[in-house]
């Protein structure tokens, strides 16, 4: 069957995260970017919404099944509101999602209804590098084999909340394969930079470089125990997020470069009233409609299991990167000169949109 | 409700036996067809009739869904009537779009019947599709004066009271299959055109009405055909109509003007159902381009390496994987659209929306492969520069690109026609 409508839990939840986007992430958003600084109280209030607690099985804890599409539609929600925001409030994620889909058993036990339980605790991961042609199926972070253990060495990324971490997954290539290690905070040969990143956007979100100086695992803190996991499955979920995120930003620029389009007069008329800036708003609204039903169809074949899951949300993945800088841009575009000034959010959306492209890591549904 | 992507069983056997069709029928003929402009491929058009009449319908116009007796118990399926024929409708424009626009069984014609006419009239006009010889309907709109802003049209209908008859007048042009609707050869069944007339042009688009003109009728005469770009296999034809005459009850929609656009709302819904299927032939033709890419791609060693960041990308890969982005998203949003369709939801903006996209996405890529071709691209002995032509009808009829984003711009920002023009 083919099916365009989400199922009334699904529409629930969008609903309720819609609402925590639109009251909350969104009036923070500017003073969190201009002060660098998330409220607690913020990032606590989305974690209590319960959409990875809703992701993970009862006996880990939590309360429900991971849905990639029930994942991408509260991802497009959540950063409708504020993308910082939303990527801060799911941070736990990149910790917790890895391990449900290629943790081993123990690792499952230990570590997941530790991160879902009671307020929102950092844990994070480590996928980013500093080069300009970082690829997460290349990395230049190497884990090596020593007796049962391995050893990492290089250094990673803009690693959200690295900081205050209690612990963190850190991706290195291992015979030329990406996979994960869980790293606990205050790990021999593990530092954290003492100064944030800066970066063109999203710097409202906590981001570090982290060293890691022959930092010794155990065999049994490789992701998926002695035998490892499919980093493919994880970097598709990694990429049906930043897909969604990207849908739900360009739509968020969208919306108020439509309002104000309708607003403001030039020449007698409402703006919107001119071809030149009314084609501009339909063909956003058409790319992005049409990388929202990409997006899903690939969350629904990693869902299902099908063959070509992981190509189905690399394609989506590139496609939504693409449209969230096409959409952004011409926000910024149609407010004019008023765009380009930071009162108003378009230009910090289109900041956040040019990341899509190249950050892929920093969230995962 | 949910959300998924599953091709429904019905729909996967249709594009199989199709897809069998299209290899055996259409591509073998496909260059012959395009070279010999106005020629008919009669093989095809017969045997595509045989088989819709031995599942029941002799055209590929969605059936009405009937629940069978005894089904009640069962779970009620959902339908599905217009998904399918939006994926028989790509899958023979990858076979051929020229053959497929010339599939018997009624066209633009018999889906205005459908939209806006009774039940009687559907009975009296529609069932013809089914018998033995293979049976055209066309559309005539466009006018010399008028193509997207119908509202200039000129061709006049007034009624003759005393003969309860309507007396028709002007010239329409740019009818798909007018030729086989009103001229039939003897291969073929009594066809009929349907022309769009205004009955008071000084109540402007709320005068304007759709009439059933039967083959033959004397007054009509096809005058022309087009010679074109691409969609050479389909035949366009100027016709002209000098005093013809129509039984009373041959009109669609209501015989009475009220000041209101009820009748030009008509015409409109039949596109928010034929938008979408229009999408979707144009993506069939993009579809075959994109597959013979990268077919010839790969015989020639290039692999295309899905995964890798932009920046370590090729230039080709590059384009390959953009078309495949374009290709893909341009058909779920035609899905979508259909799928509003078969679920009774409100599919204007939808509509128009994968009209606009697959415009666009159909015309870049088949420009695309034809460029990355090379030489091989714009040689005759390959297809491929044939899709390139055929391709670009997908972005004009039907409301070109323009018109479908003036529509969409509507919806979005609530619009009325005076507010935004």
């Amino acid at each position: 069957m083919y099916s365009f409508e989400p199922n009334e839990e699904q529409q629930m939840l969008v609903d309720a995260v819609g609402k925590y986007a639109q009251n909350d992430l969104r009036p923070a958003a500017h003073d969190a970017e201009e002060s660098r600084e998330l409220p607690k109280k913020l990032i606590s209030k989305g974690w209590e919404l319960g959409f990875l607690q809703a992701s993970i099985p009862e006996a880990y804890g939590g309360f429900g099944d991971r849905s990639a599409v029930t994942g991408a539609l509260a991802m497009e929600e959540f950063a409708f509101g504020d993308l910082a925001g939303a990527l801060a409030v799911l941070t736990p994620s990149l910790f917790a999602m890895p391990i449900l889909l290629g943790g081993s058993e123990e690792q499952k036990q230990e570590y997941l209804p530790k991160v879902i339980e009671g307020d929102w605790t950092p844990y994070t991961a480590a996928l980013i590098e500093y080069v300009f042609d970082f690829d997460p199926t290349a990395l230049k972070t190497t884990a090596t084999a020593d007796g049962g253990d391995y050893v990492l060495s290089g250094e990673k990324a803009f690693v959200p909340f690295a900081k205050d971490a209690e612990a963190m997954i850190v991706y290195a290539s291992l015979d030329g394969k990406t996979q994960g290690f869980i790293v606990p905070k205050g790990a021999a040969g593990l530092s954290v930079a003492d100064e944030r990143e800066k970066l063109m956007g999203l710097n409202a979100l906590p981001m570090y470089r982290v060293k890691l100086d022959g930092v010794k695992v155990p065999a049994a803190k490789r992701l998926g125990g002695e035998a490892g996991h499919d980093f493919e499955l994880i970097l598709a979920s990694m990429r049906i997020a930043s897909a969604s995120a990207a849908v739900g930003v360009a739509k968020a620029s969208l919306e108020y470069a439509t309002n104000y389009a309708k607003e403001r007069e030039a020449f007698g008329v409402k703006i919107a009233q001119k071809q030149a800036i009314a084609f501009m708003l339909a063909e956003m609204a058409i790319e992005i409609e049409a990388m929202r039903l990409l997006t899903w169809e690939a969350a629904w074949k990693l869902d299902t299991g099908k063959e070509d899951a992981a190509q189905a949300a690399y394609l989506a993945f590139t496609g939504a990167a693409d449209m969230a800088m096409m959409v952004t841009d011409r926000g910024v575009q149609i407010l004019g000169g008023h765009g380009y000034i930071r009162e108003h959010p378009v230009e910090l959306w289109m900041r956040n949109g040019r990341g899509f492209a190249m950050l892929t890591g920093l969230a995962i549904v | 409700m949910t959300i998924e992507f599953e091709t429904p069983k019905p729909i996967a056997q249709t594009q199989f036996v199709l897809k069998t069709v299209a290899e055996n029928m259409m591509r073998p003929q496909s260059r012959e067809m395009d070279e010999n402009e106005h020629e008919i491929p009669f093989g095809y058009i017969e045997f595509m009739h045989n088989a819709m009449r031995s599942i029941g319908g002799g055209s590929l116009a969605p059936k009405e869904e009937k629940p069978k007796e005894g089904d009640e118990k069962k779970e009620k399926r959902p339908p599905i009537a217009y998904q399918n024929l939006a994926a028989q409708i790509e899958m023979l424009s990858w076979g051929d779009v020229g053959f497929y626009l010339v599939t018997p069984g009624g066209g633009l014609g018999a889906a205005a019947v459908q939209a806006a006419g009774t039940p009687e009239q559907r009975a009296k006009f529609l069932a013809r599709f089914n018998e033995e010889k293979p049976t055209f309907a066309a559309m005539c709109m466009t006018e010399a004066g008028a193509g997207s802003d119908t509202s200039a049209i000129r061709t006049r209908a007034v009624l003759d009271e005393a003969a309860n008859e309507w007396v028709i007048n002007g010239e329409k042009i740019f009818v798909t299959a007018g030729e086989k609707s009103f001229n039939p050869r003897e291969q073929f069944g009594k066809g009929f055109i349907v022309v769009w007339a205004n009955i008071d042009p000084t109540a402007g688009r709320a005068g304007m009405r759709a009439f059933v003109v039967e083959a033959g009728t004397p007054g009509v005469k096809v005058v022309g055909l087009e010679r074109k770009l691409g969609i050479r296999a389909s035949d366009t034809a100027t016709i002209s109509l000098v005093d013809v005459r129509v039984p009373f009850e041959n009109i669609l929609g209501s015989p009475t003007v009220e000041k209101t656009t009820t009748g030009f709302k008509g015409a409109m819904a039949t596109f928010d159902a034929t938008r979408p299927l229009v999408a979707a032939s144009g993506i069939g033709v993009a579809r075959a381009a994109l597959e013979f890419l990268k077919e010839k791609l790969a015989e020639g060693g290039v692999e295309i390496r899905y995964g890798l960041p932009r920046n370590k990308l090729t230039a080709v890969e590059k384009e390959v994987i953009d078309m495949e982005i374009q290709l893909r998203s341009a058909w779920l949003m035609v899905l979508k659209a259909v799928w509003m369709a078969d679920n009774k939801k409100p599919n204007a903006l939808e509509s128009s929306m994968s009209k606009v996209r697959a415009g666009d996405v159909v015309t870049k890529i088949t420009q695309k492969a034809v460029e990355i071709m090379g030489p091989l691209g714009y040689s005759r002995e390959f297809l491929l520069e044939k899709w390139f032509r055929d391709a670009k009808i997908t972005d004009i009829y039907e409301g070109t690109g323009q018109i479908n984003r003036l529509v969409v711009a509507r919806q979005i920002l609530g619009y009325s026609g005076k507010e935004l023009r």
